[in-house]
């Protein structure tokens, strides 16, 4: 029953390009706390996909990448605001600026509902296994396969761009904020960069997995790696295979089962996770024996 | 227009059914909100209303259709887990609270898209119904289903209000209520029952997504205005109930408009509105207090600039002089030499500023605060001479009358600061 055809590799590649794009990322966000803030993110870029969709009148321009990338930054922005300079305190600030910008989102929907084939639905939690079927055809007729695969690479040649030219400065910003500032590095600039990539691939994946998975892959497998270690190199590492695990067995349970994909890639994360938690609770329970492993890790 | 008195006169039936049913569902979310919200723990509203949705589908494919009993017992089960697990894992992981309540959210709704996916591929006609729990629909809810959750969020108010004292511990010091023999984990559940029970009814209005904003929202604005808890509770209920009939009067004038987004729409302005207007905390009136602050500082250096100078004996003080003392902010020097003019503390004479007589009296006056502060320091806390400058900047001030006196008495009504500068006082000579 377990088959590897050439669908499969091509879905299971894929998912794993688009786990990897986020748990990149993912990692960061998780480091400076923000973990919510991708989850905003995730939800308020909609307006932006539907402006974006009117503008150009296909899903696939680049109108709708720009669109969803400018509400990414002004959702950050607006959640910032909303803190520093109204003073709601920071959850409160992002429950209130998600619902906003996806409740606009929705209502544009269905407003132009006549001109815009974007199902709710869909945005919600994608379809990634019709991946095969939907393919980048030249204007000379020339197929170069799933088009969906092509739009992940170009995501994770990106993300990698992204991170491999501001390594330093995000590892930085990340531990320590201010000691970053007082070194010369924009720490505000670096942070809306990051969540201007965090937008970008949210909308390059929604289609895949969905707007909502895009965060379980954003935020569960650096979780679970946390777990593990905590150094940044190894921290990244880890996830990224995760990613690819999540990839591999969502894609085989979902078929045993007949259901979703991308749904299913997320239980697979989310029993890697505790399965994680019980492990790693059972090894500091067997190291307390002596007492500096215990202190070292309390620390 | 004829739509709206239509609309409001609830000549419908229906329309009133379809008005209470959300004015208590807002209510009873707003009331529970708020409490979280108080709490720091807004965002598990919206962990909990993922998480559910598990629950939802464990309760229909059970039922086999959509029983409100099977369907609140499945979300309420898959809810309290869900609540269970991010307390559990706050305690025995290093994570942080907002990636518990990330990972929580996602895994359980991933779950939960599992189980959707499953029971769609059944080909249960019933299934078009479940959609209603993800985007919500406030005006398909049928009559049947409306009397359940109306009477629920009834009984969710009055427990809340039956337990006001309880939950306010539990907010506000629960080691206190530890301490006088409250069973506080038993609240802390009773109180998450609620949560759960407001979200599982609030997200067939609203949807899934958007039930966050119903819990957070009506409170933070409401934090604002007032500083005691049941106003609070009471403007928030009030923002709920406002902003829930208009979403349902939209959505019936328009019909392809949703009700939810409609909803968070006036909320969040509701909100925004708050933000900026409310009085005290809002905002502007931040910004005019600041503004003032900014203002009375500038002024009275001023008149101390103008004050030092006749102090070494000039007759006063030249524009361009002054100025230059305080070279980054000429533009609010200026606006205070006239303000000060137009008050009575100083007058111009051949680009030549001096005080008046209110205006000596004022100026001796930070002076004084000042080489008070500064000697206080000097001889209380032993900090250098060359040291006390700064701070004495800072609160000549704000230093009151009363705290004057204090300093006055406590120094034995000096005569010289620690740089040898005579402390003037209101009957001395420049």
């Amino acid at each position: 029953m377990m088959t590897f055809d050439q669908n499969a590799f091509q879905i299971i590649f894929t998912a794993s390009l688009i786990a990897s794009s986020c748990g990149l990322l993912g990692v960061f966000l998780m480091l400076r706390k923000m973990a919510m803030t991708g989850d905003a993110i995730s939800h308020a870029v909609l307006p932006g996909i539907v402006i974006g969709f009117l503008v150009s009148g296909t899903q696939r321009g680049l109108e709708v990448i720009i669109g969803a990338g400018i509400l990414g930054i002004l959702a950050t922005l607006m959640i910032d605001w909303l803190r520093k300079k109204a003073r709601v305190q920071l959850d409160a600030s992002i429950g209130i600026t998600f619902t906003l910008l996806f409740a606009i989102g929705i209502i544009l929907i269905s407003a132009f509902a006549y001109r815009v084939d974007l199902d709710q639905e869909c945005v919600l939690y994608g379809e990634i296994a019709y991946l095969p079927i939907d393919l980048w055809i030249t204007d000379s007729g020339i197929s170069l396969g799933p088009r969906i695969l092509w739009i992940a690479i170009l995501n994770l040649v990106l993300v990698l761009g992204f991170i491999g030219l501001f390594y330093k400065e995000l590892k930085l910003t990340s531990f320590d904020e201010k000691f970053g500032i007082v070194i010369g590095i924009p720490a505000s600039a670096i942070n809306l960069g990051l969540m201007s990539m965090v937008s970008y691939t949210t909308v390059s994946s929604f289609e895949a997995v969905g707007a909502i998975l895009v965060v379980a892959l954003l935020v569960v497998p650096p979780a679970t790696a946390f777990l593990w270690t905590r150094q940044l190199s190894r921290l990244i590492q880890l996830t990224l295979s995760i990613g690819v695990i999540v990839s591999i067995f969502g894609y085989y349970l979902a078929y045993l089962l007949d259901s979703s994909i991308a749904g299913m890639m997320v239980t697979v994360a989310g029993i890697l996770f505790f399965v994680s938690v019980i492990l790693t609770r059972f090894q500091v329970k067997s190291r307390i024996g002596t007492q500096i492993e215990a202190k070292a890790f309390s620390s | 227009m004829e739509d709206f008195l239509y609309f409001f006169s609830f000549q419908d039936a229906s329309i009133g059914f379809v008005v209470l049913g959300i004015t208590l569902l807002g209510i009873g979310s707003a009331f529970v909100g708020t409490f979280s919200f108080l709490d720091n723990k807004a965002l598990l509203g919206d962990a909990i209303s993922h998480a559910i949705l598990p629950g939802i589908c464990l309760g229909f494919m059970l039922a086999g259709e959509k029983n409100p009993y099977f369907i609140v017992g499945g979300a309420i089960a898959s809810g309290g887990l869900a609540t269970y697990l991010s307390s559990w894992l706050k305690e025995n992981t290093k994570l942080t609270e907002d990636t518990i309540i990330a990972v929580i959210l996602s895994v359980f709704f991933g779950i939960g898209i599992v189980f959707l996916t499953v029971i769609q591929k059944s080909g249960n006609p019933e299934m078009a119904g479940l959609n209603q729990f993800i985007f919500g629909n406030a005006i398909g809810i049928v009559e049947r289903d409306l009397w359940i959750y109306g009477i629920l969020s009834l009984g969710i108010i009055s427990v809340l209000i039956g337990l006001f004292k309880e939950f306010q511990l539990l907010v506000f010091n629960p080691e206190f209520g530890k301490a006088i023999g409250l069973p506080m984990l038993s609240i802390r559940m009773a109180f998450n029952t609620l949560m759960i029970l407001a979200v599982v009814i609030g997200i067939q209005a609203i949807g899934v997504v958007l039930m966050a904003a119903l819990l957070i929202t009506p409170g933070a604005a409401a934090r604002f205005w007032t500083d005691r808890l049941k106003t609070l509770l009471i403007l928030a209920a009030l923002f709920a109930s406002i902003s829930g009939i208009f979403g349902t009067f939209v959505s019936y004038t328009l019909p392809q408009m949703p009700t939810g987004p409609w909803v968070v729409v006036i909320l969040s302005l509701i909100a925004l509105l708050s933000f900026l207007l409310a009085p005290k905390r809002g905002m502007l009136s931040r910004f005019y207090h600041r503004k003032k602050y900014i203002d009375k500082t500038q002024q009275d250096h001023v008149l101390k600039s103008i004050y030092k100078a006749e102090e070494l004996g000039k007759s006063g003080l030249g524009l361009n002089d002054l100025l230059q003392i305080y070279p980054h902010h000429k533009k609010g020097i200026l606006k205070s030499i006239k303000n000060l003019e137009k008050t009575g503390y100083l007058f111009i004479n051949h680009n030549i500023i001096k005080l008046t007589k209110p205006g000596k009296m004022k100026a001796k006056r930070i002076v004084r605060l000042h080489r008070l502060w500064e000697l206080y320091l000097n001889e209380y806390l032993n900090i250098a001479p060359d040291h006390v400058h700064e701070s004495a900047e800072k609160l000549e001030h704000l230093l009151t009358p009363e705290l004057e006196a204090l300093l006055e008495n406590r120094l034995n009504f000096p005569k010289l600061d620690p740089h040898q500068e005579t402390i003037p006082r209101d009957h001395d000579d420049i």
